[in-house]
């Protein structure tokens, strides 16, 4: 595989995942697996980061990277935090039924 | 060789994230998820980015998903009424649109990437370890974005255990909600 192929089918992998995530989104209601979702589009623009840092040779992309898993990590710790104190006062966690915040 | 074990793992890849949004059961979604973290973990090590890859490992398949996975146990889902998702008319549409959004953006990817931009470039990373390279460049240019990104994990790490510990109580005691709300 030429370099050139290899870059170009991880950016349509990049693709294929984030437009999968979009539409896991979209047709899924269960909040966990939106959060798993957010987490692939998340994981689509890493390596979209990783691979043009390895195609124009510099590394600022794989600090972009670096810098997008820590903020990951701490969304989805507040995001299921969110998620288990919602489902203590409602017991669901289907997005249809979340119209509120409060009880 | 090297070429058939990439595309494999692009297709490793690609099926995990289908089956994600496809399985019923919340479980089963986690477990792909990791197949899809790992699958990219050996992308990015094929691409050269060693430092990516173990993190990607590590902070993605070793805590995000385990934490997906414990919260998914400890809500204990399997005894609430499945929840009813229909796929029928929403998924066909949405599997049109998705696919134009594919082909739109893979053709652009296809057609910006230059191989007389790749000639210069190519061997960039060969000259020095270059794990090395990128703490130097975490550590001198981005170190106000690395140090504001250690203040976002304390904010998460407070605003967690305020959330669990303020917001569960039982229902009668409402002062401490309207307090941190």
């Amino acid at each position: 595989m030429t370099p050139e192929l290899t870059y170009r089918l991880c950016l349509t992998l990049s693709a294929v995942l984030f437009t999968v995530g979009v539409a896991g989104v979209l047709i899924r209601r269960n909040a966990i697996v939106i959060f798993m979702c957010i987490e692939l589009m998340l994981n689509a623009a890493n390596l979209a980061f990783v691979t043009f840092s390895r195609h124009l040779g510099v590394l600022n992309g794989q600090a972009v990277v670096f810098f997008v898993m820590a903020v990951a990590a701490a969304e989805v710790a507040v995001g299921l935090a969110i998620i288990v104190t919602v489902f203590r006062t409602r017991s669901s966690v289907n997005v249809d039924e979340l119209k509120l915040l409060r009880r | 060789m090297s070429a058939w074990i990439m595309a494999a793992f692009m297709l490793t890849a690609a099926v995990g994230a289908v089956m994600v949004i496809l399985h019923r059961n919340p479980v089963y979604s986690a477990l792909s998820l990791v197949l899809t973290m790992f699958a990219l973990s050996a992308i990015y090590v094929m691409l050269g980015a060693y430092f990516v890859a173990v993190a990607q490992a590590l902070v993605y398949a070793g805590a995000i998903v385990v934490l997906f996975l414990f919260v998914i146990m400890l809500l204990n889902l399997r005894s609430q009424k499945p929840l009813k998702e229909s796929l029928g008319l929403r998924a066909a549409v949405g599997a049109l649109l998705g696919a134009l959004f594919i082909g739109v953006a893979a053709g652009t990817m296809w057609t910006v990437l230059k191989p007389e931009l790749l000639a210069q470039t190519a061997d960039t990373f060969k000259d020095e370890g270059h794990t090395e390279s990128l703490a130097r460049l975490l550590f001198q240019n981005h170190l106000v974005p690395f140090e504001a990104v250690s203040l976002i994990l304390l904010a998460a790490l407070i605003g967690v255990v305020v959330l669990i510990r303020f917001h569960g109580r039982p229902p009668s005691d409402n002062t401490e909600e309207s307090n941190d709300a």
